[in-house]
């Protein structure tokens, strides 16, 4: 296996969990408000929101196994943080159709100018 | 609309604009450059399918349906961005649009290529996208590297 397929071997195998995390709209929710409100206890990110605590706690958990959140334990409380790496990783597929169009147009040129 | 939902690509070909509309919409031409082999011609509101030629993706089909063909200034089809799983039905998923967009420059043709309606594909979809182009990652890295170093 060349070094170029190690390396994106580790980094299909890193995403499958990262994009299972994201395909959840109280998880995702979840992230905006971390996101556009900052750091926050399980207090806060209930407020206005229709999901238990219980549950809201469950989310955070798989949150941060895929590595989009980290939790700090402050006196009795978590607070949650967005662990912002994580969130670019997802752009990554993005980026590989974008690199595949990049390659495709270049093709293009190359048949219209010849 | 958000970042994520789209991508966007310009790129200045020197070709007069009829020869690139030629290049988009002629469907054998399309699949020359594309490397696709479409069975038919691009019609607006037609289905149109064909084998993938690319090495390495030559068990997928291509499945696109016209949308506009504004004569010399907008081509578009819908389609599904992740179909890479040739055991799987996509006809009922969500798909993206592409257009491309031809403006006459000095020296040839500026063509722009959106595609955009990535945030209502299902996240499992984007996930076996990664998974199911194991392979294609080493391709799309060495064109990189060969488009870089030259």
């Amino acid at each position: 296996m060349s070094s170029a397929k190690a390396i994106a071997s580790a980094r299909v195998q890193d995403a499958a969990p990262l994009f299972a995390a994201l395909g959840d709209e109280t998880r995702l929710r979840l992230l905006a408000r971390l996101s556009s409100g900052g750091p926050g206890s399980i207090a806060r990110l209930s407020v206005k929101s229709q999901v238990s605590r219980q549950a809201i706690s469950k989310h955070l958990e798989v949150l941060s196994k895929a590595g989009l959140v980290r939790g700090n334990r402050r006196g009795r409380e978590h607070i949650w943080h967005l662990e912002p790496k994580r969130l670019s990783d997802a752009r990554e597929h993005l980026d590989w159709i974008s690199r595949q169009w990049d390659d495709a147009l270049g093709r293009l040129k190359s048949f219209v100018e010849s | 609309m958000t970042h994520s939902d789209r991508i966007e690509k310009q790129i200045l070909l020197h070709a007069p604009k009829n020869r690139v509309w030629r290049a988009l919409t002629n469907a054998e031409e399309f699949g020359t450059w594309f490397r696709v082999k479409l069975e038919g011609e691009f019609a607006v509101g037609k289905r149109i399918q064909g084998k993938i030629t690319y090495p390495g993706y030559e068990h997928l089909t291509m499945d696109v349906t016209v949308d506009r063909m504004d004569d010399g200034q907008l081509f578009s089809f819908r389609w599904h961005p992740a179909a890479i799983d040739p055991k799987i039905d996509y006809s009922a998923e969500p798909t993206t649009l592409v257009e491309f967009r031809l403006r006459e420059v000095e020296g040839g043709t500026m063509l722009t290529v959106v595609e955009s309606g990535f945030d209502q594909i299902p996240a499992e979809r984007r996930a076996q996208a990664f998974r199911m182009n194991e392979q294609g990652w080493g391709t799309q890295l060495e064109n990189i590297r060969r488009h870089v170093i030259g």
